[in-house]
């Protein structure tokens, strides 16, 4: 199972914890995880990539491993300690402002 | 015995105030959805449970909720706005053209029969209708026909921030967008035409006779007399007699012309009022004094209401969806302030009193009037 973790406005809007876990099919990678997502919690569409283009929302990265992986292609695998659920996927409301 | 639930958006979350028809207890519910930036929420006149809810941050854009229970619990719909067609282009603000960006939800508009039909208002300047309850929404693309390339943002945004329904005719609706003007349909949506015709703009536009271009900040109108139009324009409160066909300036004895929001008594049709504020580049109330202003006789001569409005050291802002009326015998009307303060008056604006004091800043107060 892959873990993902939320940012806080997401959860409260999915109504779950800090962490999910979904089952997704390999290869796992951004765009694959956030299909599963979006197919199980539907209000999250549009909040961490765009409805059409699939781009990731300016203020949203992807953290997983130590890595920023926020631009790395939608299709690329990901480490594999997040494929065999060791280590969350993280997804993240950027800090800005002061 | 009738009470009243006041829809109250803010910075960071939403409100839900009610009392009796008596409005001197209020209860206060909220935040809802607390941090996220609430532009507006409305009831359906059909089904006043049934509400609506714009909800947006910057981080994850737009969400709309839905509540069939009056507020108590919510769902989010569908929030997908993609305009129709080709990406076309408006004019920027150096002039130059710029495609059309969703951005967000200014203004939900129920319709006055159907509680699964409502409109939404957005920035950039668009129109968009759902048929089911919020599950989809469709644009209204026509209205970006109305010289749409030559529409500007004002210091806000692009925004369709007004949405009129006319009650004797379902096909006809008036919109207003900073700082393109205001436009009506005749076709319940399909087909737009700018409605500006007297408006004023001293050194902005070099066409003075331009259709489009003008920042119109606030409509509002009368149910009983749907041809007669009030509008808060940047600078000048306005008048129209014609559905918007001509318009006249009603300015008259105002400390300042500039403000955002307009209201209608609901009982009054000739009754109106607004909330000056200094200018475009302070906006705060002339002198320190928070006063609402009324006339009585549709415009030109307006009187100052000040009992229970701070008249020192005052410097919030009254924004131009934060202003609306109830339907009770004695109307009452609400505003709310960037300062989180939400005013109340029971007896049409002679006395206030504010409900609550310290909610983050306001950006919209819709009333219900429930029986």
């Amino acid at each position: 199972m892959i873990r993902v973790v939320l940012p806080p406005h997401l959860r409260t809007l999915a109504r779950v914890g800090r962490e999910l876990e979904l089952q997704v099919d390999e290869p796992v990678t951004t765009g694959s995880i956030l299909d599963a997502l979006e197919a199980i919690y539907p209000m999250l569409r549009g909040t961490i990539r765009d409805h059409v283009t699939k781009q990731r929302r300016p203020f949203i990265r992807f953290f997983a491993c130590g890595q920023d992986l926020s631009h790395q292609p939608p299709d690329a695998p990901l480490p594999e300690d997040v494929v065999t659920g060791t280590e969350t996927f993280m997804i993240v409301g950027a800090i800005a402002g002061g | 015995m009738s009470s009243v639930r006041v829809l109250v958006g803010t910075r960071k979350g939403a409100f839900i105030l009610t009392s009796d028809g008596k409005r001197k207890k209020w209860d206060v519910s909220g935040p809802h959805f607390a941090g996220w930036e609430m532009y507006h929420l409305n009831g359906s006149p059909a089904d006043p449970n049934r509400l609506y809810a714009s909800q947006s941050t910057g981080w994850h854009g737009q969400i709309i909720q839905r509540s069939n229970d009056g507020g108590q619990t919510w769902e989010p719909v569908d929030n997908k706005f993609v305009y129709e067609g080709e990406t076309s282009t408006h004019q920027w603000y150096d002039g130059t053209q710029h495609p059309w960006e969703f951005k967000r939800v200014w203004r939900l508009e129920p319709s006055l029969t159907d509680p699964d039909t409502v409109y939404a208002g957005v920035e950039d300047a668009a129109l968009f209708r759902s048929t089911d309850g919020g599950q989809s929404w469709q644009e209204l693309p026509g209205l970006r026909s109305a010289k749409g390339n030559l529409w500007q943002p004002g210091a806000g945004g692009m925004c369709l921030h007004t949405i009129i329904l006319d009650p004797t005719n379902p096909d006809r609706i008036f919109i207003a967008i900073s700082a393109a003007g205001a436009f009506r349909s005749d076709d319940a949506g399909q087909t737009w035409k700018p409605i500006n015709s007297g408006l004023k703009i001293q050194y902005e536009l070099p066409d003075p006779a331009a259709e489009v271009g003008y920042c119109v900040h606030c409509l509002a109108m009368h149910p009983s007399r749907p041809g007669v139009l009030f509008m808060q324009k940047h600078w000048d409160v306005m008048r129209s007699d014609d559905a918007g066909e001509s318009w006249h300036e009603i300015s008259g004895n105002l400390p300042s012309d500039f403000g955002f929001p307009i209201a209608v008594h609901a009982h009054e049709p000739e009754t109106v009022y607004v909330v000056p504020i200094k200018s475009d580049l302070e906006h705060f109330p002339p002198d320190g004094k928070l006063r609402v202003y009324r006339s009585r006789k549709g415009g030109e001569e307006w009187e100052a209401l000040t009992k229970g409005l701070p008249q020192s050291d005052c410097y919030v802002n009254v924004l131009r969806t934060a202003m609306a009326v109830d339907t009770l015998e004695s109307c009452g009307v609400y505003f709310g302030t960037t300062g989180g303060q939400v005013y109340a008056s029971a007896d049409s604006g002679d006395n206030w009193t504010p409900i609550v004091r310290d909610l983050p800043a306001v950006l919209s107060v819709e009333v219900q009037t429930l029986k």
